[in-house]
């Protein structure tokens, strides 16, 4: 019979090997579906988590949608750490490319280089204003911010296709639903000709290292993280909560609203109905395999990339249905949940069960 | 306003009440066991798409219910085994399922997408019979908790569970079975989406109506009687966004259809207001792991 | 393996349970006759609350065998204990706040609520345990949640009753009724196992103890026949050790409550009415009183982690503080050092370092930080001299919190505040569930605060503790504060009246 047993200090080990573990058990699965779906399991493999990359232009692709995971799972691992359950980031990332991207539009004959910085703080606070209601209304009245965030991202993706289906609407764009092409002041370098990825990506890579030493070295991160793991704790110490949710609330915000500006400002070039495929909830799952840390979310950002692009190749390949990166997104989380058992827990063999032990002890 | 129209709208805001008060009820039972199950948007969509799959296949609407019923019931074990077994956080393991069940959903009904079924036919004064069922529900469940011996112990359950394993009570199988009706009755809520209200699949057809639930859950303050009123205003609200559009007012789309979510948030700020009447209604143990020691 | 005496209501035989770091029992064997009340004698920790899990089938053992009245058996769940005719009460109660006493009760009596409300009144009154079955619990004083266990024990009509350290929530005066009762219930056949670590209260009531040391048996005894120290002896292998208090001259007043009202944030707790109080520099002033009278929000109100509406409610060195949060409080200028009750997730921050934990409360008093940046070294250094002076065992400043002993991690968290070098320190219990060496450390620590001359304030539910460590005790009763008299002047009695409410200064009768 085996038993769980608490372990006297967490596994350090079993910390960083979850990740991993769960990752495998998800190829696993894949394995078994696509053998389910009647594919030869390995061409799919290949087809799906290969092929992508053979290509200079797939790296790019690959580097593309890591980015605006990256950066969202940036602010998001923040807020998780306090304990504050921002699940908004899509709707906040809508909002920053509402308010960059309104910034573009507002100034279609500006070249001059102030335009793009402008671009990216307006987007920043735009993230950061869409954060802040939930923050307010977690303070003043005690709402839960899961719900208010939650509930706003249905509420910012209306709010763009109101723009994009009236006041910002292409003029010479035939009616379609989106608003005009940036020009080029307001597009984001790209970092190499032959690939889609722009600047941004470096800005994040930056960024990981800020957080890095934010979260570890800073008296402010340590005070987060406090909140988060004991917030009891937090109060003795005199780290005021009102603070601490509007610090992780701004932060996650701040970092979302900039990948919707990077998103807008880079390959998307103009504003649509749909400016996100789910980049907002994908990185909740990016942020948690990612350990909360944030060299870890580099890895789990590139991780959750490939599954976007793999999906899309096995789609035209071998025409499986591209809903399947979702289904492999979920899956990978449910394995790291599970997985993650073992940080706290130990399977002990109880050589015999105890009722045992009594029966023969009355022998 | 002619007695007709009252009675066409009467009708309407009662099947779009439906879904979101069977949702609630469930979600309801599993919080009043101290489970916090976010998976309900999830576990909505797959029941949503199984039934609708099932009934292009059978064309047997009871079949169909039953489908969802039970694909809602295996999210919720999954959810179950990860949370009462494995001890994960009930709040990570919730949003995970939301995601699993929407990539789930998406990719079962990928080949349903622009599919037509048959509605389900009314049974008594024009209302649907799982409607009626609903309202069965709400006033069963009131009795349930307030006066019969295995309501008292589900909240017992949900109060403190370690007491309730001192005493000598099946905490984990009785938050089990709060947790698979709750996947019963999302699932439910998710076949009435697809088969009564709008007879086809749609991906993301849900549009929050799980978040919805759960926010009607507090907004009742864990009381099945109140989610029927909360169930109905909310009918009545996307019923009067059809209706406006259908008078020609001059609001654009998009803002009445933000309607729904600005007035959860309305709501839970109404009721969250004073923390004394969260703490006093919340199930004590609400989305704490409980360790049984042995 | 000798058999169990015949008349033996319930044997345990080498019963063992192994947790992941600690041997809590390792092969027991009790035996208890009926109508005997048997003392179950040990000091934190020692294994006692393990083995009445097991007797009460919550927790299996790993090893051993159980035998009840002549039949071997494995408990396996309570309901089979309480079937056999076992109940308990629980030292942390088994009640639900939000239920009536009769739904409480009717989750283990499976009977018509009409019938169990005529039952517990009849059943409540023969034994002198008034109960109202209508009442919700967290409208009960702890007293009367206790008396709602015994009842419910008793309409089971048990052949044993554990009592887990029963007397913790009790008064003196209260004690002596419930000595009343249990005798009466021994003298009607049934036996009673009485779990505790107080001295006084076994050799009162017991007629046999068995002595628990570190899971083991240590010793059995007649405690009518064996005096404190012979008890203490096999319960601790060594003599009480004793602190001295020498009398000194209280310097100029560094804490002051001035007609403190407060309502509790916790719907169940209570509100504050009208405390006032006043801690000197070089005194240490003892609050006593049962847990749930006030406490909570008591302490909560001094550290800072509530709000007082007013500035001048609270003062501290003469600065009107009532506004400030616990970080400006502990600030240089006030000097304000605090011990919360709950160590683990408030004093301490489990899944994190000792080092981390020394930062938690001391980065701005003991320069650990430099500008936005923590200086790890500084807070290194903080932490292994925490660990050296106050004899933490443990392996470094790298060891989680979560892996310390009770005793050692109280050690630490007084450690760190001590060395803080506060002018004012506040302590909430400082020996819950801590062994007697630890203990003794800690009120020496206390004393030698005193001693320097700061203002120390302790919150204890423990009385002896409060008479061997405090210059003046006060006594906080529903809310409210008696004066605070010097300890010299105070008898069990007087307290015992206080913490019942009655405020009146006068002893009503002199003990004979």
């Amino acid at each position: 019979m085996f038993q769980l047993e608490t372990r006297p200090v967490p596994s350090a080990t079993m910390r960083l090997l979850s990740p991993l573990i769960a990752a495998l058990l998800m190829l696993a699965s894949g394995f078994v579906l696509f053998t389910l779906l009647g594919q030869p399991a390995l061409k799919a493999f290949y087809v799906f988590f290969v092929q992508p990359l053979t290509t200079l232009y797939g790296v790019g692709e690959w580097l593309l949608k890591a980015t605006p995971l990256l950066l969202c799972s940036l602010g998001l691992l923040i807020a998780y750490r306090a304990n504050v359950w921002n699940i908004g980031a899509e709707g906040q990332l809508v909002m920053g490319a509402i308010a960059g991207g309104g910034v573009a539009l507002a100034f279609p004959d500006v070249s001059a280089s102030w335009l793009m910085p402008a671009m990216l703080v307006a987007g920043v606070a735009g993230g950061m204003a869409w954060a802040a209601l939930p923050a307010l209304l977690r303070t003043r009245f005690h709402t839960n911010e899961i719900l208010v965030s939650l509930m706003l991202v249905y509420v910012a993706g209306l709010g763009l296709r109101f723009l994009v289906n009236g006041p910002w609407r292409d003029p010479e764009g035939f009616n379609f639903p989106q608003s005009r092409m940036f020009h080029e002041a307001a597009i984001l370098p790209l970092l190499h000709p032959e690939m889609r990825v722009t600047v941004a990506g470096v800005l994040a890579l930056m960024l990981v290292g800020l957080i890095w030493l934010f979260l570890s070295k800073s008296w402010l991160g340590f005070r987060l993280t406090v909140a988060g793991q004991a917030p009891a704790a937090a109060r003795y110490a005199g780290f005021g909560e009102r603070r601490n949710v509007w610090i992780a609330m701004l932060i996650s915000g701040g970092f979302a609203g900039l990948a919707g500006v990077a998103e807008v400002a880079g390959p998307l070039g103009q504003l649509q109905p749909s400016v996100s495929p789910g980049y907002g909830f994908a990185a909740i799952i990016v942020a948690f395999v990612g350990r909360l840390n944030p060299l870890g979310a580099l890895l789990a950002s590139l991780l959750m990339s490939l599954l976007y692009l793999g999906g899309e190749t096995a789609q035209m390949e071998l025409g499986l249905p591209a809903a399947i990166t979702g289904l492999f997104q979920g899956l990978l989380l449910f394995y790291l949940l599970a997985a993650d058992l073992f940080i706290h827990y130990r399977v002990r063999r109880s050589e015999r069960a105890p009722a045992a032990v009594l029966k023969e002890a009355t022998r | 306003m002619n007695e007709g129209l009252i009675l066409a709208l009467l009708l309407s805001t009662a099947s779009a009440a439906t879904p979101l008060m069977l949702a609630a009820l469930g979600e309801l039972v599993t919080e009043r066991s101290g489970v916090l199950n976010l998976g309900v948007e999830g576990m909505m969509l797959v029941g949503a798409v199984a039934a609708f799959a099932t009934m292009s296949q059978t064309g047997s609407p009871l079949l169909a219910f039953g489908v969802a019923m039970l694909s809602g019931c295996a999210l919720s074990l999954l959810f179950g085994v990860l949370t009462l077994h494995l001890m994960t956080n009930q709040v990570a393991t919730g949003l995970a399922l939301t995601l699993f069940g929407v990539g789930l959903a998406a990719f079962v009904g990928q080949p349903y997408v622009g599919g037509v079924v048959k509605g389900v036919e009314p049974l008594l004064f024009g209302l649907d019979p799982i409607t009626l069922l609903a309202f069965v529900l709400c006033g069963g469940l009131w009795w349930f908790l307030g006066k019969s011996r295995a309501g008292l112990l589900l909240r017992a359950v949900g109060e403190k569970p370690a007491v309730a394993d001192a005493i000598g009570y099946p905490v984990r199988r009785i938050r089990y079975l709060a947790v698979l009706f709750g996947g019963a009755m999302a699932g439910l809520g998710g076949a009435f989406l697809s088969l009564v209200n709008t007879p086809m699949w749609v991906e993301g057809m849900t549009a929050g109506r799980g978040w919805i639930a759960l926010a009607l859950v507090v907004f009742a303050t864990w009381r099945p009687e109140r989610v029927l009123l909360g169930a109905w205003l909310f009918g009545g609200m996307t019923v009067l966004q059809f209706h406006a559009q259908a008078l020609g007012l001059a609001i654009p789309s998009e803002f009445l259809s933000m309607l729904p979510y600005l007035a959860t948030i309305a709501v839970l700020v109404l009721i969250c207001r004073n923390p004394r009447t969260i703490l006093l209604n919340q199930p004590l143990s609400l989305g704490k792991t409980y360790h049984p020691d042995r | 393996m000798n058999a169990p005496p015949p008349a033996a209501r319930l044997s345990l035989r080498g019963i063992s349970k192994r947790y992941p770091s600690v041997i809590a029992n390792d092969a027991i064997d009790l035996d208890i006759a009926p109508g005997e009340i048997h003392a179950v004698l040990g000091e934190n920790g020692a294994g006692k609350s393990t083995l009445m899990k097991i007797i009460y089938g919550v927790t299996r053992p790993d090893a051993g065998e159980i035998v009840w009245e002549g039949r071997k058996l494995a408990i396996s769940s309570p309901s089979m204990a309480r079937e056999l005719g076992i109940g308990m009460v629980f030292q942390h109660f088994s009640l639900f706040e939000t239920l009536t006493v009769a739904e409480n009760i009717a989750l283990s009596i499976d009977r018509p609520q009409a019938e169990l409300h005529d039952e517990i009144r009849e059943v409540s009154t023969r034994y002198g345990l008034p109960l109202d079955p209508a009442r919700l619990v967290h409208s009960l004083s702890v007293g009367e949640r206790q008396r709602v266990e015994i009842v419910r024990c008793l309409l089971q009509k048990p052949r044993l009753l554990i009592m887990d350290e029963p007397t913790s929530v009790l008064t003196p005066q209260a004690v002596q009724q419930l000595f009343a009762t249990l005798r009466r219930l021994a003298g009607e056949g049934c036996s009673i196992l009485y779990i505790s670590h107080k001295l006084d209260e076994i050799r009162a009531l017991c007629e046999r103890a068995t002595v628990l040391r570190g899971g083991r048996v240590s010793g059995e005894a007649d405690p009518r026949l064996e005096s404190n120290d012979s008890l203490a002896r096999m319960m601790i292998g060594g003599e009480l050790p004793a602190c001295t208090l020498n009398p000194q001259a209280p310097g100029e007043l560094r804490l002051a409550l001035n007609g403190l009202s407060l309502t509790s944030d916790d719907p169940f707790g209570t509100a504050l009415q009208d405390v006032s109080l006043a801690v000197h520099g070089g005194e240490i002033v003892g609050i006593a009183g049962i847990s749930g009278n006030g406490q909570q929000e008591l302490l909560a109100a001094l550290s800072g982690e509530k709000k007082l509406a007013r500035a001048d409610g609270l003062s501290l060195r003469g600065v009107a503080a009532g506004k400030l949060g616990p970080s400006a409080r502990r600030a240089l200028g006030l000097g304000l050092g605090f011990v919360p009750e709950e160590r683990l997730g408030r004093g301490a921050v489990p899944e994190m370092s000792l080092a981390d934990n020394a930062l938690l409360t001391g980065a701005t008093r003991a320069g650990m930080l430099k500008g936005p940046w923590i200086q790890r070294s500084k807070v290194r250094e903080f932490a292994r001299e925490v660990i050296a002076r106050f004899k933490v065992k443990a392996p470094d400043e790298d060891a989680l919190a979560q892996s310390l002993s009770g005793g050692n991690l109280q050690k630490f968290i007084i450690g760190r505040e001590v060395m803080l070098a506060p002018e004012v320190m506040v302590v909430a219990q400082p020996t819950w569930g801590v062994d007697v060496g630890a203990a003794m450390l800690i009120r020496n620590a206390l004393i030698d605060m005193r001693n320097r001359g700061v203002a120390v304030l302790v919150i204890s539910e423990e009385l002896d503790e409060l008479f061997m460590i405090c210059d003046r005790i006060a006594v906080l009763a529903d809310g409210r504060l008696s004066p605070a008299i010097a300890t010299a002047d105070a008898s069990v009695e007087l307290i015992g009246r206080w913490m019942s409410g009655d405020f009146s200064e006068k002893d009503s009768h002199v003990p004979a």
